[in-house]
């Protein structure tokens, strides 16, 4: 066990290197540099020290040097917590992240718990009630919720509060809460404006999450412990929930560790639209304006969580699962 | 689906030795039925998958002949015209009449002096009965049939918008048939290219395992560590910005399938690996067959069946995928035009709520997956024909 742990976690630093080179050489791929970018904005301001504040730049991250020395100096910085600079917000890049993190994560959280708690007893239920008027019904709603783009959803129901509950669309806070320190009546505010997010972004993993339920715990209730356990006369609450169900959701372990990146990202999209004031908007927006060290800081933190999240789902899955071989 | 005799015989070479025992189990009348046609048998039975299968070739038919079918060009800018609320031809006039043609009234534009936008009232003096084949914008039709002939259309200066006008007073009907060739066909074109990225290393690294296969496996597990989306977007900006519109059509296509070819290519590894240790395949090394001829003619006609289905349920990802990537601007560019280009202009509450019908390219995109996800579920279940 203790081997097979060793041996995931140096694939995993490897699978990390590998992961911010690809990163680093995406962020650099779009013409033009960022510096350019940069002079400009600064020469538009008519700031008179500009030609000093690039050099001061170009040298703190290499940018006249060849390009493994920029990633070296990069990455060495990303490892002590020093992400490099937003240009676009002249701002640090860390301070940026850190400080839409906080907000992302709840909402993201919310969601996941939201998708889960809505997700797994439907698909319980569509498995032990297989072909029923029930099971129908959900499996029909499910594929329309897989269907719709999740930014229309979010559109819909920004429609619907708009129209039937007249409340401030968009965003995560009325306008009079948004600058107020944190209280009792801004977080209730919080939660007025939550559900929106929550229900859009859980809309497609619930339907996602509700199929593969159903699937995994179909295949577990033809398997023949289920049919043993019925023989010596188990009620049927005892074989579904003891033998089958604690089965069926080991893979979605897997799922979860894959969700992991999304607490960080939140689901950019709907974001966008939403207006909210978490990362994937600020992704996106670096993304366009090529802010390189900001957009690829949020790749790679990305996908950072995303290895360390497999990495995770798999000894879990190993703890938990002993039928699991890992050698 | 073309039936294919290399696999016939491997599906059913275990139970059917010789031709003189086929005779003396099968009464004389009896055929023999191929694998293919016993998965379209059973795909038939599936009424919601074959009625899906037809609105996706209606689909189709009507993008690509879109232009002949919508009564203006998609790109026709109309200044006098501009957010004209979905017009419905009428057969009963104000005074009550019944008009066995079809009609529409004409609008009369002017501005409204408190909100300032444009408003457009029908004039109930001008009546423009509505023609089948009329001429009217010149277009290519399929690129490269020269035509001016439109399905239905009014006469000049009458208007027909029967979805409406967008900002720029461009027909929406005209629009969403043209996003929808380029939405559609990006769908089509990444799942080819996952399709073959995906079967041809799938296959290589299960047939021949070793370093190839510990090469590719890591090389798959690096690119399934990006997150699909926030990867889509990175690359989709790196772009350059002076490409032309169809080098960026194929580029999207690309990146799509970029990571969809990942998930593929594990399963027909795993496909290939449980092939290699069946009887025909040492039977088959055993007569001499090259490695070539054990893939193409037993193993992937075998998997075959596994890939179109796992194709299927990737389409309506990458039609998604386009449509939000186009939604954000990062997609496909001016002038050519796709459903999320479209949903764009809806990007606005503010705007939705005064041009709901701005939604409607969202409906077809709706249509589309759900039609695609209903045919990859009747495929699916259609593709183990022995399964009860």
């Amino acid at each position: 066990m203790t081997k097979y742990i060793i041996r995931r976690f140096l694939y995993m630093i490897i699978t990390l290197f590998f992961v911010s080179i690809a990163g680093f050489f995406i962020i650099n791929l779009p013409p033009g540099s960022y510096v350019d970018v940069y002079r400009a904005q600064l020469e538009a301001q008519g700031t008179t020290t500009a030609e000093r504040q690039l050099e001061a730049i170009v040298k703190q991250y290499a940018l006249d040097q060849p390009i493994y020395v920029q990633y070296i100096k990069w990455i060495s910085g990303f490892v002590r917590g020093d992400f490099g600079r937003s240009f676009l917000y002249n701002r640090d890049v860390s301070e940026l992240v850190w400080e839409r993190l906080g907000l992302t994560a709840a909402i993201s959280i919310s969601t996941l718990l939201f998708t889960w708690i809505v997700a797994i007893p439907i698909g319980i239920y569509s498995a032990t009630h297989q072909y029923s008027a029930g099971d129908h019904a959900f499996t029909f709603v499910g594929l329309i919720g897989l269907s719709i783009p999740n930014f229309m959803l979010a559109l819909f129901f920004m429609v619907i509060a708009a129209m039937v509950f007249d409340q401030s669309v968009g965003g995560l806070f009325s306008p009079e809460y948004v600058d107020a320190p944190w209280g009792w009546a801004k977080l209730v505010d919080l939660l007025k404006h939550l559900w929106i997010p929550v229900i859009v972004v859980g809309t497609a993993g619930t339907a996602g999450l509700i199929r593969i339920m159903r699937g995994n715990l179909l295949d577990i209730l033809n398997m023949q412990y289920i049919t043993t356990a019925r023989a010596k006369g188990l009620a049927e609450g005892k074989v579904i929930f003891r033998h089958a169900v604690r089965n069926a959701l080991h893979p979605l372990i897997m799922l979860l560790g894959m969700s992991l990146p999304e607490i960080i990202s939140g689901a950019t999209i709907v974001a966008i639209v939403l207006s909210l004031p978490t990362t994937g908007p600020l992704y996106f927006r670096a993304l366009r304006d090529q802010d390189m060290f900001l957009a690829g800081t949020f790749l790679m933190f990305l996908a950072a969580m995303l290895v360390v999240g497999n990495f995770l789902a798999d000894i879990l899955l190993v703890w938990l699962d002993p039928r699991i071989r890992y050698d | 689906m073309t039936s294919n005799p290399a696999h016939e015989k491997a599906a059913s070479g275990p139970a059917i030795q010789n031709d003189r025992q086929i005779k003396a189990i099968a009464p004389p009348e009896a055929k023999s039925i191929s694998l293919w046609r016993l998965m379209w048998r059973r795909f038939l039975r599936n009424r919601l998958a074959v009625a899906n299968s037809v609105v996706l070739i209606l689909l189709y038919v009507v993008c690509f002949t879109g232009d002949f079918i919508a009564p203006y060009n998609f790109n026709a800018v109309d200044e006098d015209f501009v957010f004209v609320f979905p017009q419905l031809p009428r057969f009963v006039d104000q005074a009550g009449q019944f008009h066995l043609r079809p009609f529409v009234y004409g609008l009369e534009t002017r501005l409204d002096p408190d909100t300032f936008r444009w408003v457009h009232e029908p004039n109930f003096d001008r009546v423009f009965p509505v023609y089948f084949f009329v001429h009217g914008d010149p277009y290519k039709l399929f690129g490269f049939i020269p035509m001016d002939v439109h399905l239905f259309g009014v006469e000049g200066p009458g208007k027909i918008f029967l979805l409406g006008t967008d900002s720029l007073g461009r027909d929406m009907v005209a629009r969403i048939f043209a996003g929808g060739r380029i939405s559609l066909t990006i769908g089509l074109v990444g799942v080819s290219l996952t399709i073959i990225f995906g079967s041809s290393l799938g296959t290589a690294s299960g047939y021949y395992g070793g370093t190839v296969d510990l090469m590719m496996q890591r090389v798959i597990e690096f690119l399934m560590s990006f997150p699909a989306i926030p990867l889509w977007a990175a690359l989709a900006a790196a772009m350059p910005p002076n490409w032309s519109s169809i080098q960026r059509f194929f580029a999207i296509s690309i990146i799509l399938s970029l990571v969809q070819w990942t998930g593929l290519a594990r399963q027909v590894r795993a496909k290939v690996l449980a092939y290699r240790g069946m009887d025909y395949t040492t039977a088959a090394r055993a007569v001499g067959a090259s490695d070539g001829r054990i893939i193409f003619r037993h193993m992937l006609p075998n998997a075959l069946s596994h890939i179109i289905v796992v194709a299927t349920l990737a389409i309506p990802g990458m039609i998604l995928a386009e449509t939000a990537l186009s939604f954000l601007g990062l997609g496909i560019q001016p002038p050519l035009t796709s459903w999320g280009v479209l949903l764009q202009e809806a990007q606005f509450i503010s705007v939705i709520l005064q041009h709901p019908w701005l939604m409607i390219p969202g409906i077809f995109v709706i249509i589309a997956v759900l039609s695609f996800n209903f045919v990859g579920d009747g495929l699916r279940d259609a593709a183990d024909p022995f399964a009860l």
